[in-house]
């Protein structure tokens, strides 16, 4: 049958170059591992120069096949399964990216793209080990072209194609009309939940950290290969700089867009989906310390080679973990299964490199040098060794707990995750957070091999003594409330606040006494006064989180319907109604909910809070502000809510709406009571009386617009209610093209509803009156105080700042190229985590 | 190296080993029947929401207090309580995740994670619905 309207010619396109890059993967494979394996150096340019060819004509074919999405997810293709389930009209552009790498096509797409960047860049940079390198690469990309390959062996579709058409996927009665196209009006589009600006930048960056840990893992294999064991590090080192910079910062890109756009409630909740890309993070890092041991002393070496490969591994592994929907009863993200045939080769994608490299280095284990010497316990090595064990194992610890959906389905038990997940982590990396402040204070002051005892504690103690005194005036005028766990846990908190402010001072004096101001060397004080003063921010702005919505605290709206178990919860009730227009008290402040607006985003609408703080002496307003909390509602009446946070340098008032009303079930029996009113007439209702001060004639207010030539009648109303509070309202009606439009008012405060409805005899208008038991406008939301969030984006910034700086070191980049990247590195992330989302 | 550092090793790895082993106290996957022998314990149910009974939810009134009927695959039927807001997504939910202790005859929830259709549109069913709901 002949279909009208279809454009099947991108999608071959896309299908072909989708093959060629899968062939093109596997010979340059070869021809890489070929090149790396001949001796005789004449061969040996011969094959690299053929591979390098091949790798060539892969990048353009994966880059061409990126591009054959975008054109087709731009131009509104339906015909295209791809198109219809991410892409839609009313998309705005600038979410057009996003939507591709939504699907698992698309991001595995975006993964084998930052492959190919990396790879050409060390084509063109690197100088010795491109072979090795590439072969691994090119190994890599030959699995992740398998999984968008979307072929049939035996029955068996092998990879799913993002140009399959939606015909062919999905069964309906339309697909058999040949102009079923004309039918599908509009894809189904991005997900509500995803529309947002970080679903533009966090995919590509945390990817761009995923991909970028094949470098130093391919420098290992390199280094196994061909027996020089120790010489990979040097050239590997800014690599895996590059990678912990990366990886770090896209991980908590993700905790900034949970933070100010999810109704998580946070910016981390150790939730499985966000365990699995710290774990590799923290290895990683690990690895990247043992490297830098090796560096300069010459130790650690099997140490290093075994963290660069599980760091690998376990980026690969939570790659499984989230997208073969093993995960799916205990996260909140929601990552669907995919079918067994994909999860099996999502499974071969997370083992094909990590288990070669561990039979690889179990085989090599005792031709690794190692020193037999022991570390002198005043030696920085040894403590940096460490500290690198402490984060490994902090990090199996992480993945033991967050793999529970494994063990079930392997052994086929029902564990499930515990009572307290959060506290589970937090009592033990709050140990963890201790010792790895401790260790990241003092290491730096540490010299290799030997350090005089004397001139340690010299440097050490001005900071010792800072962060003390700091900590002390801390518990003195601005102490961690966080009681819930008991004293024993209130006291870690406060060592690690401690041991990370210590470290934070430690590192940045350490620039100043030991570096005499040279910034260049300072990368890794710079990293790690960076990272533990993000430590230190979470430490206090998770421990002094406040709940302002709870209902126990606030005034109670309503006399409580009695909890029929008899019970109160011990957890703050978190929600708080406000009905329109009645201003409710929460905390030190005042809420008015004033009405919603529409979005220029369909199905998008705003909430208007109106916010005052005042002093409780003299009633003086000491803050008045708005806040808009959001709430998309999506197709089935679900409800996506987006948060509204008023940011102030030392804290953050994070609102957002937990229900709204379902107005369809409320029902409104009340009727209109007429009245005939003189002006200065008063009629009273249940709740008090209203007075009619005036009816005006075409007015111009601030409400309505009326010429002089129009018929328009305004009434002004003032009702006074027994409780002593007094409201205006303007019903008004209005003649246009011989019709009478009623345009009526509601006192939302009072449940009262005003209709001009006429004029009477004998100077009287009408004013029909309406009341109404139920609250006809509310919502319910949720509020918290976060304190010092600032210190987290600070500390993240000051660490990324401190990589750059280090990487700049240890390539030799050019002075002028070198402050450019800093500049626009720091500058770009103060953007984006401090001044976007304000 | 060696000696100071397998030692440091082994009484790291033993104290991290001592802290889990006391430290997490992992809860199970049941059934309504199974949870009800399990009087008290924090449980995990894997349930539906039960249409047929009502779903008693007003915010004016108390905006966290929210009761309704789980049912689960094997049929039989438990009242929750959650004292939170009501998920907007709940009526719509085909599958639930309670988390909670059973308390007599009522389960007392303190989180509900919800599995709703609109989530999963990679899902091949799904997608076939709502092409057939959009276009006919």
């Amino acid at each position: 049958m002949k279909f009208d309207g279809e454009h099947l010619l991108p999608g071959q396109i896309g299908h072909f170059f989708v093959v060629l890059a899968f062939v093109a993967s596997i010979l340059s494979t070869i021809a890489f591992y070929k090149a790396s394996r001949v001796a005789d150096e004449n061969i040996k340019r011969q094959w690299l120069s053929y591979a390098k060819t091949i790798f060539f004509i892969q990048v353009a074919s994966v880059l061409t096949i990126f591009f054959t999405i975008f054109f087709i997810c731009s131009n509104h293709y339906f015909e295209y399964l791809y198109a219809y389930k991410h892409a839609s009209k009313e998309l705005e552009p600038k979410y057009l990216l996003a939507c591709i790498w939504e699907g698992q096509e698309g991001s595995f797409l975006l993964w084998s793209i930052w492959h190919c960047v990396l790879g050409t860049i060390f084509i063109i940079k690197g100088k010795s080990w491109t072979a090795h390198v590439l072969t691994v690469i090119s190994f890599a990309q030959c699995f992740l072209m398998l999984m968008l390959l979307g072929i049939y062996i035996f029955d068996v579709r092998i990879g799913s194609s993002a140009f399959v058409l939606t015909r062919n996927e999905i069964n309906g009665p339309i697909f058999s009309q040949p102009d079923y196209l004309s039918f599908i009006k509009d894809g189904i589009g991005l997900n509500v939940l995803l529309r947002n600006y970080w679903m533009v930048i966090h995919p590509p960056v945390l990817f761009l950290g995923f991909a970028s840990t094949i470098i130093p893992v391919s420098y290992a294999y390199a280094g196994m290969a061909t027996k020089k064991f120790g010489e990979w590090i040097k050239p590997a080192l800014p690599w895996a700089l590059f990678s912990c910079c990366v990886l770090g910062v896209g991980i908590m890109m993700g905790g900034k867009w949970a933070y100010e756009s999810l109704s998580f409630g946070g910016y981390w909740a150790w939730d499985p989906v966000e365990n699995a890309s710290l774990v590799p993070w923290i290895i990683l890092i690990a690895g990247l310390h043992c490297m830098v041991i090796f560096n300069a002393t010459g130790n650690s070496l099997r140490t290093a080679f075994l963290f660069i490969i599980l760091a690998n591994a376990f980026v690969l592994y939570s790659t499984f973990l989230t997208r073969t929907g093993i995960l799916g009863d205990t996260s909140v993200h929601s990552f669907t299964e995919s079918g067994m045939a994909m999860n099996i080769l999502i499974g071969m994608f997370a083992i094909a490199i990590p288990v070669p490299m561990i039979i690889l280095y179990i085989r090599n284990y005792h031709l690794i040098p190692s020193t037999k010497k022991e570390e002198s316990i005043s030696s920085r090595e040894f403590w940096m060794f460490i500290g690198s064990l402490i984060l490994f194992l902090s990090a199996i610890f992480i993945i033991a707990v967050t793999s529970v959906p494994v063990y079930n389905k392997i052994f086929h038990t029902n564990i499930a995750d515990p009572q307290d997940r959060e506290f589970t982590y937090n009592k033990v990396m709050v140990m963890v957070a201790i010792i790895v402040g401790l260790l990241s204070a003092t290491t730096q002051y540490f010299k290799y091999r030997q350090t005089n005892k004397k001139y340690f504690i010299k440097l050490i103690a001005l900071p010792f003594v800072t962060a003390l005194v700091l900590c002390i005036l801390l518990f003195i005028f601005y102490p961690v409330i966080y009681i819930k766990q008991g004293a024993g846990f209130l006291g870690a908190i406060y060592l690690a606040l401690f041991a990370s402010l210590f470290s934070a001072i430690a590192n940045a004096g350490y620039i100043w006494s030991v570096l005499k101001g040279n910034l260049k060397s300072a990368g890794a004080a710079l990293a790690h006064a960076g990272f533990t003063l993000m430590i230190a921010g979470m430490l206090i702005s998770a421990g002094n989180k406040q709940v302002i919505s709870d209902n126990r605290v606030t005034g109670l709206l309503m006399p409580f319907d009695k909890d029929p178990t008899g019970k109160q919860t011990e957890d703050p009730l978190e929600n708080l109604t406000l009905i329109r227009d009645v201003p409710t008290s929460m905390a030190r402040y005042t809420l008015t909910y004033e009405g919603d607006s529409a979005a220029a985003e369909k199905n998008r609408t705003f909430f208007k809070l109106i916010v005052q703080k005042k002093d409780s002496a003299n009633d003086k307003v000491l803050e008045d502000f708005e806040l808009m909390p959001d709430v998309y509602k999506m197709k089935d009446n679900n409800l996506s809510s987006n948060p509204d946070i008023k940011h102030y340098v030392t804290h953050d008032i994070f609102t957002y709406i937990s229900s709204l009303p379902d107005r369809s079930s409320v029902a409104d029996t009340a009727k209109f009571k007429l009245h005939e009113m003189k002006l200065k007439d008063t009629v009273y209702y249940s709740k008090g009386f209203l007075v009619l001060n005036d009816v005006l004639k075409n007015p111009s207010t601030e409400r309505f617009h009326y010429k002089p030539t129009d018929t328009a009648l305004v009434a002004d109303i003032t009702v006074y209610s027994k409780a002593g509070t007094s409201y205006k309202s303007f019903p008004a009606l209005a003649v246009q093209d011989l019709h009478i439009n009623f345009i009526d008012d509601t006192v939302y405060a009072q449940n009262l509803y005003l209709q001009l409805a006429g004029i009477g005899q004998n100077n009287t208008f009408k004013i029909a009156v309406k009341e109404t038991d139920i609250p006809q406008d509310f919502i319910t939301l949720k509020a918290y105080v976060f304190p010092y969030i600032n210190l987290v984006w600070t500390g993240l910034i000051i660490m990324a700042a401190g990589f750059i700086v280090s990487i700049i070191k240890r390539t030799k980049a050019k002075p002028a190229v070198a402050l450019i990247a800093l500049i626009a590195v720091v500058a770009g992330l103060f953007y984006m985590f401090m001044l976007a989302s304000v | 190296m060696k000696s100071t550092h397998i030692i440091i090793l082994v009484a790291i790895a033993v104290s991290i080993g001592v802290l889990l082993m006391y430290s997490v106290d992992f809860s199970t996957y049941d059934t309504i029947g199974s949870a009800k022998q399990k009087q008290g314990k924090y449980v995990h149910l894997i349930a539906r929401l039960d249409k047929t009974q009502p779903v008693i939810y007003d915010a004016v009134k108390d905006p966290n207090y929210l009761s309704f009927y789980a049912v689960d695959s094997l049929g039989s039927s438990t009242k929750v309580i959650y004292h939170n807001a009501k998920p907007a997504e709940l009526d719509q939910s085909e599958r639930v995740v309670l988390k909670g202790k059973m308390q007599g005859d009522i389960f007392e929830c303190d989180n509900i994670l919800l599995k709703c259709p609109s989530k999963y549109k990679d899902d091949k069913k799904q997608l076939e619905k709502t092409v057939t709901q959009t276009n006919l």
